[in-house]
């Protein structure tokens, strides 16, 4: 799943850029497909943003992000070879995550 | 033998103490977090309902750096940026991000701790020409900018 999610964190002065790309459909339940019929809804619910462990950013989307999910926080510090992950679960309990270094 | 004992149990309590704080300590970490997902407020059709799910409707705020785009060729993907000058509006806990004409204005909330700066960056669908709304809790209040986006889908412009 590791895949799923491409991460880069950059540390800018005293601040870290943090920038996250999902691949998900993102569906919103509304649409349908050639045939009339509904397209169920999938989307990301939650996506939390972690620093060494601890929880930096939580974000609840609902159906009206993007598919294919761009979040982008900047943290406070944080020395160059920190670890921040980003996990997401989506509505069906499909679970995503990603992880890289601070540099 | 005696204040060997005392020592002991001197020990003893002040290992129990040291759970105990450290339990209290971790605390404060939950408490900014959005527990739950705001379930009601995702689930509003107006922009209206939204607002008062959060319990009031915003005040204006110069502290709101709200970036959109003025025309969206593409309504499916529209990046929002929401930057606070924490100068002006301290304090804010949490942001949200609503596209007024949406089938269900609210798009996405952010719980943002303190060791973190408020500044969130996505992309949202909107659905046709409307408002886009920013808005930040701080402190229990809540406050927003909003800006308009023209959505030019099929290509005749806006």
């Amino acid at each position: 799943m590791a895949s799923r999610i491409r991460i880069r964190a950059q540390l800018k002065g005293d601040e870290c850029e943090v920038k996250a790309l999902m691949r998900h459909p993102m569906e919103t339940g509304l649409r349908k497909d050639q045939l009339g019929d509904p397209i169920p809804a999938r989307f990301i619910e939650e996506v939390t943003v972690s620093h060494n462990g601890s929880t930096v950013l939580a974000a609840f989307w609902g159906a009206a992000v993007s598919a294919n999910p761009f979040l982008g926080t900047r943290l406070q510090g944080g020395p160059v070879g920190d670890t921040v992950n980003v996990s997401w679960r989506d509505n069906l309990g499909e679970t995503g995550e990603g992880e890289t270094k601070i540099r | 033998m005696k204040s060997q004992r005392f020592r002991g149990v001197t020990r003893r309590t002040l290992l129990g103490m040291g759970s105990v704080t450290a339990f209290v300590a971790a605390l404060p970490s939950q408490v900014w977090a959005l527990a739950t997902r705001p379930a009601p407020a995702f689930g509003a059709t107006d922009v209206d309902t939204v607002f008062s799910v959060l319990g009031s409707t915003p005040k204006h705020s110069d502290g709101i750096v709200f970036s959109v785009p003025d025309i969206a060729e593409n309504g499916a993907v529209v990046p929002v940026k929401i930057e606070i000058d924490d100068t002006v509006l301290p304090g804010v806990s949490k942001l949200y991000v609503l596209v007024e004409k949406n089938p269900n204005p609210l798009a996405a909330v952010f719980g943002v701790p303190e060791n973190t700066r408020p500044y969130v960056e996505t992309r949202v669908k909107v659905a046709q020409t409307c408002q886009l709304y920013a808005v930040a809790e701080a402190d229990g209040q809540l406050f927003m900018v909003s800006r308009e986006t023209k959505v030019t889908l099929g290509g005749c412009g806006g």
